[in-house]
């Protein structure tokens, strides 16, 4: 063993913490502690999507129906406008490598924009179902889970349009894994936007640079991984009884 | 391992791969494929477009391999989760009423 204690390089960059030997170090080390923490996300989410798998199983017709009912192209904008949103973040990531801070200030403000646009949309999702009787159980008071359903040849939208064998009882439940996953993916979101908030004020402050972006690289991670959850629950949620829209009865 | 910066021209690739994957996934939902293939086109289109996201968008490609085994251990004890927890449902009908 080398005698030689470790020595602070002279003019070592000021983000560089005590325990670290160096800046490389110090980021590798900051990107596997939230890849742990994202394993935990992938596992607690991989519960929910679990329950919505064995209940869909069960429930084949009411899920359709249930699903069917959810609209598409807000569904299909919202999953558009993650992925740009993604994108816009890969490139505030990309930007703050080769330090152009004024491209990285642009590209997280675009990203927050997307990101409230994306909670706008599901706002008016939200309401929609609320104004539908599609809330279950008795999550708003006063205002319990009671769709109106479509008899045959009624082709009211907002009325419940039932497949073969599907019961109104068994949509309730579609609702409730539903909002479970799309309340807690909207959390998400919400916490995502307030991580981009502190980025871009510490990107004004000229924190960042091709020595230490590590907050931009790891925040980028968390964002990422809310859209892969999105890129799932999209077609799960979505798009799974479409193909019986031609059967309802 | 110094770090890999990834060029701007990889994400355009792979933000385009992504908006065609959502298109393919949109357009597949409305055909009626025989039995559980509409589940199963859906979840490869999924499938596909966050390996995307991972291994670009998140850099692993270019990442350590203890990065790699900590995304490996994840995704196997997700497995563990669906297959005795499916295993248990799927064979429940298999016995008698009692």
């Amino acid at each position: 063993m080398s005698e030689v204690a470790t020595t602070y390089e002279a003019g070592a960059h000021s983000a560089l913490q005590h325990h670290f030997e160096n800046m490389e170090q110090q980021r590798e080390a900051g990107t596997l502690g939230m890849w742990v923490f994202l394993v935990t996300e992938i596992m607690f989410f991989g519960a929910l999507f679990l329950a919505y798998t064995i209940y869909r199983y069960q429930y084949p017709a009411a899920f359709a129906s249930a699903s069917n009912h959810l609209d598409i192209r807000l569904g299909a904008i919202n999953t558009a406008v993650l992925i740009v949103s993604s994108f816009t973040m890969a490139m505030a990531v990309y930007s703050t490598q080769v330090g152009k801070q004024r491209n990285t200030i642009i590209c997280l403000i675009l990203t927050m924009i997307l990101g409230a646009t994306f909670l706008g949309i599901k706002a008016i999702e939200y309401h929609d179902k609320y104004r539908d009787h599609l809330i279950p159980g008795q999550l708003i008071p006063g205002h319990p889970f009671n769709p109106a359903v479509a008899k045959p040849g009624d082709t009211d939208e907002h009325k419940l349009h039932l497949v073969e064998g599907a019961t109104v009882h068994n949509v309730e439940l579609f609702y409730w894994i539903y909002f479970a996953m799309t309340g807690l993916h909207a959390l998400h979101m919400i916490i995502g936007l307030g991580i981009m908030i502190v980025l871009t004020i510490m990107a004004w402050r000229g924190r960042f640079g091709p020595e230490y972006h590590a907050p931009v690289e790891i925040s980028g991670l968390y964002w990422h991984f809310v859209d892969i959850i999105w890129i799932f629950l999209f077609p799960l949620l979505y798009l799974l009884g479409r193909h019986l829209e031609g059967r309802i009865g | 391992m110094s770090e890999h910066i990834v060029q701007p021209r990889i994400y355009i690739v792979i933000f385009l791969a992504l908006m065609l994957g959502t298109g393919l996934t949109v357009v597949a939902a409305f055909h009626d494929f025989p039995g559980p293939l509409n589940a199963v086109v859906a979840l490869t289109i999924a499938v596909i477009k966050a390996t995307l996201v991972v291994l670009y968008f998140m850099h692993v490609r270019y990442s350590s391999r203890l990065i790699w085994l900590v995304i490996g251990s994840a995704l196997f004890w997700l497995a563990i989760m669906f297959a005795l927890t499916i295993s248990d449902y799927w064979t429940r009908t298999w016995l008698p009423p009692l």
